[in-house]
């Protein structure tokens, strides 16, 4: 019999469509200056999935990653995350409703070690008292044992024990790229945005994270929206597909559905658009 | 002196619950590195796994002389496993798990394994793939349950559940445990280590609860442990080393057993416990000596040159040894020690080592000498599977870097009118599993026959020349000795692996793998640019750098033994391809097969490139074809 490597769809999504999504995007518009980078852009991530969201260069994938983590604010439309209206709250508040984050560009503190890289990702589970952490004492030292213990987890979830105590700058690229997700991880959070994920990775480092993604989803049953340019990664691992081009949602759903779709395989073939 | 006395256990569980009796909670059996912390189990701690286990075990059906592959790292629980096994009177098979799915197939299917306990995901992907060619294998256990959470078969179940049912089991079976540990005797069958054999397929080697207890205490009187000691478990568990330190001499001298954190954190995990006795076969004591080099290379100014002053010289006075050394260089030496080998030991997690023990293979004698140099107490074992690990051991005050030292007490050791080395103690084996015809050729009369060619030096130390049936005569009648100048090869940083020919033909001729790790930093710091190991080793410039390192080797042997033309190989030599074993020895007849037409460049005065055609096995079992210009080159001097 064949190994289930790539779990099966259906045991990802928890939630049906009735339930109310956790993430919903209504019609948002972002401009800058004259440039229209979303136009009336709704996009629903309910309870459990994994989203995919594709789309040719400029066609505002990250600028939408962007404004669900408080980072634009758009112009237009509105932003609800667990029901709440939270379309102007700036990226600080974001995080600490649960949503955590990776870059494009790997935004890692460089000279910092690996392990207080990710333990940044707890900064907002902290409660400081300035004069208990700075004798090390009492309920400050439960505090950064406890956190360094979850952070520890995730160390041994995402295999980087090896690389603690290095500093990130020194790693390669494709390990900043799994630090960044443990940073992610260690805030705990109920959605988790990745910005191309896999960009610049050979095809094992791609189906290392792929695995990782999907242990994530599968362990904590986080929900996940990604942006992933390389089509049989998303393929494999999303439960729905949000296809965009210039700034507009062009299809939204399953993946083998909207492979077919006569405007995404044009988008991607490059029609004339006149 | 062994730690129980005066009756020792006469099975490993026995012996587990002994050592539970004498030091319950207040003294560490094992540590397993896990979340960044020593997490450590005591005696009594681990004796209450096992038991919860084996009856575990016992309610999916396991009984007497059933036997349970064993898949994965060090880890505590693959341990208790295995004692849980022979707590039922049942056998392991530790199987290497790195080995490509038909090995394992092999190995988990001639020893009709009925269960198998993996270590996580990884493992249990490759056992459901062939899980349809298992028919006799019931239940896959694993430990640790990542991943797994969707899996979904009737045979699949994890460790903890296991334990679970044992408690149940317990409950409705009183004295069941005790009954099962009680039946075990000597003669049971402890393990079954399959080697991979230089030849052909591998051959299942049965060893007795006794033969492991009877040799861990003739080597405890030569390297005496007890409670206090700290060991590592590194080495792979299906290698005889592993069940034999980590287990059987861990158990009777009552030391603490430390499993590393994960494969790529051994070395620094091994400089955090600062283990007091370890064991390593070439391979480890090469890879630490080149990780020592590049960071020698790489250091400052001022420690480059230090290092590069004191350590010949050290070297030096660990090649005198046992003779008179002269009061400049014992000066010299005691500085040095201050200045450089002290730091560099400490750096090597080396500082509380009372002793280090190679085996498995040849160390190269310059080897010996720069651990030596260091203040480590390097020395050379001698034995084989099939006589649990060791047979002879070189005793401290009598290093000779050069032999094997003498036999342990207990243990005869002669040579055959061949030459071949013959051994007689009471932990040999008790036979190749289901191959009555290879035992009866291997046992002759209660002697073991290695295979290994030696002879006996005038302190009565043995030394190994190569093996019997590889000891090679040139054109003019001359006898060579390949593994002897292989291993002065591989002395080099550069040189990892070295293959050399010349069995009926005019001289000897060499083909090599470079060390990736020193080369890649060796290019980097001379800005020279390649894409992968292939390209780097036909690069002219690091046939130059392998020329003359072949140069300076051929000074130190006869002339008749210099190495006349080299090739650097397109691939490294890897058991994947069965061009070496698991343990890193070489394949001869292979390799002589595989590349017959380097061979034959080699030979060809002519020749300065010759194409190869390779297919490369994945892992998986995938293959493919690739083709290759290989570079021949002369050596000057010769």
């Amino acid at each position: 019999m064949p190994a289930p490597t790539i779990k099966t769809r259906a045991s990802g999504a928890v939630a049906g469509p009735r339930a109310e999504p956790l993430l919903r995007v209504e019609a948002i518009t972002v401009r800058f200056g004259a440039i229209q980078a979303l136009s009336d852009v709704s996009v629903d991530v309910h309870h459990g999935e994994i989203v995919a969201i594709i789309g040719p260069n400029g066609a505002g994938k990250t600028t939408l990653l962007n404004a669900i983590s408080g980072f634009y604010h758009p112009q237009q439309g509105r932003i609800l995350f667990q029901g709440k209206d939270r379309t102007d709250l700036k990226p600080f508040d974001v995080a600490a409703l649960g949503i955590a984050r990776t870059f494009q560009n790997v935004a890692l503190f460089k000279g910092m070690s690996v392990l207080d890289n990710i333990m940044t990702g707890r900064l907002l589970k902290m409660r400081g008292n300035f004069l208990l952490d700075a004798v090390y004492w009492g309920p400050a030292r439960r505090q950064e044992l406890e956190h360094r213990a979850a952070v520890e987890r995730v160390i041994d979830f995402l295999e980087i024990q090896a690389i603690r105590k290095t500093p990130a700058g020194r790693l390669p690229y494709g390990l900043q790229k799994r630090v960044e997700l443990a940073r992610a991880l260690a805030a705990e959070p109920h959605l988790l945005l990745l910005d191309e994920p896999m960009a610049g990775m050979n095809v094992e480092e791609k189906e290392d994270m792929s695995r990782f993604i999907l242990d994530v989803h599968d362990e904590f049953g986080t929900t996940i929206a990604l942006i992933e340019h390389d089509m049989s990664v998303v393929m494999d691992i999303s439960d729905r597909v949000v296809v965009l081009d210039y700034g507009r949602k062009i299809a939204d759903g399953p993946p083998e559905i909207v492979r077919k779709d006569q405007v995404v395989m044009d988008a991607y073939l490059g029609v004339a658009h006149d | 002196m062994p730690a129980i006395q005066p009756e020792i256990p006469d099975t490993l569980p026995k012996l587990l619950l002994a050592q539970a009796a004498r030091w319950g909670a207040r003294r560490v059996a094992i540590r397993e590195k896990e979340f960044g912390i020593w997490q450590p189990h005591s005696w009594q701690a681990c004796a209450g796994h096992v038991e919860r286990i084996a009856l575990g075990l016992a309610s999916l059906g396991f009984r007497r002389g059933d036997k349970i592959a064993v898949i994965g790292d060090n880890r505590p629980q693959l341990y208790w496993t295995m004692l849980a096994a022979q707590a039922l009177g049942g056998s392991p098979v530790p199987v290497y798990q790195d080995s490509i799915t038909a090995e394992m197939h092999y190995v988990i299917d001639h020893s009709e394994s009925r269960m198998i306990i993996c270590e996580d995901q990884e493992q249990v992907d490759k056992i459901l793939e062939m899980k349809d060619k298992l028919p006799a294998v019931e239940a896959v256990i694993y430990d640790d349950p990542k991943g797994m959470r969707h899996y979904d078969y009737p045979f699949l179940l994890s460790l903890e559940r296991v334990q679970e049912m044992g408690a149940g089991f317990a409950a409705k079976n009183p004295g069941y445990w005790d009954a099962e540990v009680g039946k075990g005797t000597a003669g049971d069958l402890a393990i079954i280590n399959y080697t991979s054999g230089t030849t052909g397929f591998p051959k299942g080697v049965m060893i007795s609860h006794g033969a492991l207890i009877s040799t861990a205490r003739s080597f405890l009187e030569v390297e005496p442990l007890d409670e206090r000691d700290e060991i590592m478990a590194y080495l792979p568990m299906a290698w005889i080393g592993d069940s034999f330190f980590s287990v059987a001499v861990a158990f009777l001298s009552g030391c603490t057993v430390n499993c590393p954190e994960d494969a790529a954190t051994v070395r620094q995990d091994f400089r955090e416990i600062g283990p007091t006795m370890t064991f390593a076969p070439p391979r480890i004591w090469e890879n630490i000596l080149s990780q020592a080099q590049v960071r020698i290379e790489d250091a400052n100014w001022l420690q480059r040159t230090l290092t590069k002053f004191f350590l010949p010289r050290g070297m030096l006075k660990a090649e005198l040894e046992g003779k008179a050394v002269p009061a400049g260089l014992r000066a010299l030496c005691w500085a040095g020690r201050w200045l450089v080998f002290e730091p560099l030991r400490d750096q090597l997690g080396f500082r509380r080592i009372r002793s280090a023990i190679t085996g498995g293979a040849a160390l190269g004698p310059e080897m010996m000498q720069f651990f030596r140099a260091l203040s480590v107490n390097l020395k050379q074992l001698y034995g084989a599977t099939e006589c649990c690990a060791p047979a002879t051991l070189h005793r401290d005050g009598q290093v000779k870097l050069e032999t094997v030292g003498s036999p342990l007490p207990g243990v005869d050791v002669k040579l055959s009118p061949q030459g071949e080395v013959l051994i007689r103690c009471g932990g040999l084996f008790s036979g190749y599993y289901k191959s009555p015809e290879q035992t009866a050729a291997a046992l002759q009369d209660g002697w073991l026959h290695t295979g290994d060619a030696g002879l006996f030096d005038p302190d009565g130390h043995l030394v190994i020349i190569d093996r019997v049936k590889d000891v090679a005569k040139l054109h003019d009648g001359t006898v060579f000795a390949p593994q002897y100048i292989e291993n002065k090869l591989k002395f080099s940083v550069y040189v990892k692996e070295a293959v050399t020919v010349g069995n009926e033909r005019p001289c000897v001729a060499a083909m090599v793998n470079i060390d990736m790790e020193v080369l890649a930093n060796w290019a980097e710091r001379r800005g020279l640019a390649y894409t992968g190991y292939t390209d780097l080793a036909q690069n002219p410039a690091t046939y130059q750098l392998v020329h003359d390192e072949i140069r300076r080797t051929n000074e130190t042997l006869a002339p008749s033994q210099r190495v006349k033309r080299f090739a650097i190989l397109h691939k490294e030599l890897d058991p994947d391809d069965a061009e070496i074993t698991r343990t890193r020895k070489l394949r001869r007849g292979f390799i002589n097969e595989r590349y017959a037409p380097i061979i034959a460049a080699l030979y060809d005065p002519t020749a300065a490139t010759v194409a190869v055609r390779a297919t490369v096995t994945y892992e998986d079992g995938r293959t493919s074809e690739t083709e290759r210009q290989v570079r021949i080159m002369d050596v000057e001097g010769t």
